[in-house]
């Protein structure tokens, strides 16, 4: 479990995080949602100390990442995977090893039980066969499903998802929430989907919580969060001609 | 007074930088690996450039030697023995180190400058390595090992093509070239080549390093830090071709 306590960020002068308290369930997705620029991001920079929090603590179980030296946090970036917006596949090396990265670099396996688990990974996100191609030969949701498969090459406790449909076609975006949903529930992970989707929200989200200017304005699932009388999240979540028409006509 | 403070602000967070550069490697088998790849594409892919460059400047300089310096006061060894002073003190060492500079600082501004807004670089981080150590550190021991080595072989290169240019103009003989070459000749001049080499190797490799690696923005802004990178560095070659000769001689 993940828990974020009375955390606050600035730039500069400008306050984007303010006094967030979250926790996010051990096997369960757990989504971060709100308009662009409200805040999620950073919060998820936050939570994988890409950004240090001016104020709060964040807790890693047992773990306060405030607390943590250099090693420990080295340490506990191990137990993180994490898939980035664009899928941040390193252009220089090859499916194969883009996936047997973190295994290798800290891990001291031998070369034929880590392509084992490279293997059994790129199987487990349905791709099979492409170990040589490289990320440019790749479509947009393979590359995003290769991705997941580096993420969880090392066997993570966490797993943080950032905007892990944009780009893609509704389809494919489905594969992706679905893919997610599965590891997720799979291998017992703490997973964090940060998201604007609306259909990603409806897909697997468990445990929602909507960032608005900053702040932490809703909590909630997916069963109630079409119900709710929150005027900044029924802006939100209705903004679409099509989900306008089928709130009037409740469907 | 703002130029100032970003000076400051730019040669503090270098340092910082490089601080975190300079750290035993995570996994030696990966960082061997990147060693080799940066010695391939730094060191050897600039073979040609080298080459081609010392040839022609080299043959360049001694018929500029020979045009102007037509005097039947100056014995004829003077051409060989001023060419190799030239070729070895400064030509080689700095004008090559300023063409490397071009070549080098600007691929590796770009590369790191694409691997940070492509979200690469903080992929790393988040997998719990110390992206600086592991990134730019085999570019500068890359650049370490090659370059030096690259100097002495534009050294040579520019003193044969020297002795094709006195060839081509058919006034001097080629033994009295080779006399002039052999004149006086120390290794202290040697020494003095590599040891300039050595240091702009680090400037060219670190101060593109850090423009890349800090770099903040989009594609525009990869463009312009790498355009920095081989300013600085070759203004920065420039200073440093002054202390070190001032100190040296």
């Amino acid at each position: 479990m993940i828990k974020v306590e009375n955390v606050s960020k600035y730039f500069g002068e400008k306050k984007v995080l303010d006094n967030i308290n979250a926790e996010f369930e051990e096997g369960k997705c757990n989504l971060i949602i709100g308009k662009s620029g409200s805040g999620k991001t950073v919060l998820m920079k936050c939570l994988v100390s890409l950004y240090t929090p001016d104020e709060g603590y964040i807790h890693f179980d047992d773990r306060i990442l405030r607390h943590l030296n250099k090693k420990e946090k080295v340490n506990l970036r191990k137990d993180i995977g994490m898939l980035f917006q664009g899928g941040a596949l390193f252009d220089s090396m090859n499916i194969e090893e883009n996936v047997m990265f973190p295994i290798r670099m800290f891990q001291r396996d031998e070369i034929k039980k880590m392509k084992s688990r490279v293997e059994f990974c790129l199987e487990r996100v349905n791709l099979k066969g492409i170990n040589k191609y490289y990320p440019s030969e790749l479509s947009g949701g393979m590359q995003k499903r290769v991705a997941i498969a580096r993420a969880i090459a090392t066997q993570p406790k966490y797993l943080f998802c950032d905007e892990p449909n944009s780009g893609l076609d509704p389809q494919t975006s489905i594969v992706i929430d679905q893919l997610i949903k599965e590891i997720t529930h799979e291998y017992n992970i703490t997973t964090i989907v940060n998201t604007h989707d609306m259909n990603s929200v409806m897909e697997i989200g468990e445990n929602i919580n909507y960032i608005h200017q900053g702040k932490l304005w809703w909590k909630g699932n997916s069963e109630n969060v079409l119900n709710t009388d929150n005027k900044e999240l029924n802006d939100f979540i209705f903004c679409s001609a099509l989900t306008k028409k089928l709130k009037q006509n409740n469907i | 007074m703002k130029k100032i403070k970003y000076f400051f602000e730019d040669f503090g967070g270098y340092l910082l930088l490089m601080k975190e550069v300079f750290r035993w490697p995570q996994n030696m088998h990966i960082f061997k690996r990147k060693l080799l790849f940066e010695i391939q594409t730094l060191g050897i892919d600039s073979i040609l450039i080298v080459f081609l460059v010392s040839v022609f400047v080299g043959a360049a300089v001694v018929i500029q030697l020979l045009i102007n310096l037509e005097n039947p006061i100056y014995p004829d060894w003077i051409y060989g023995y001023a060419s190799r002073k030239t070729m070895m003190l400064e030509f080689s060492p700095t004008i090559i180190s300023l063409i490397l500079a071009g070549k080098c600082a600007s691929k590796i501004a770009s590369e790191l400058g694409t691997q940070k807004i492509t979200e690469q670089i903080d992929a790393l981080e988040v997998m719990g390595v110390n992206t600086a150590s592991y990134l730019i550190l085999p570019k500068i021991i890359a650049c370490m090992i090659t370059f030096p080595l690259l100097i002495v072989m534009s050294i040579f290169i520019s003193i044969v093509g020297g002795g094709i240019g006195a060839l081509s103009v058919g006034t001097l003989s080629m033994s009295a070239y080779i006399d002039g070459l052999r004149l006086e000749y120390t290794n202290m001049d040697l020494i003095f080549a590599i040891v300039k080499v050595f240091v702009y190797s680090i400037i060219i490799s670190s101060v593109a390093s850090y423009r890349g690696y800090t770099l903040k923005g989009g594609s525009v802004e990869v463009g312009i830090q790498s355009t920095k990178a081989v300013v600085q560095s070759c203004i920065i070659i420039m200073i440093f071709d002054l202390i070190i000769t001032n100190l040296f001689m």
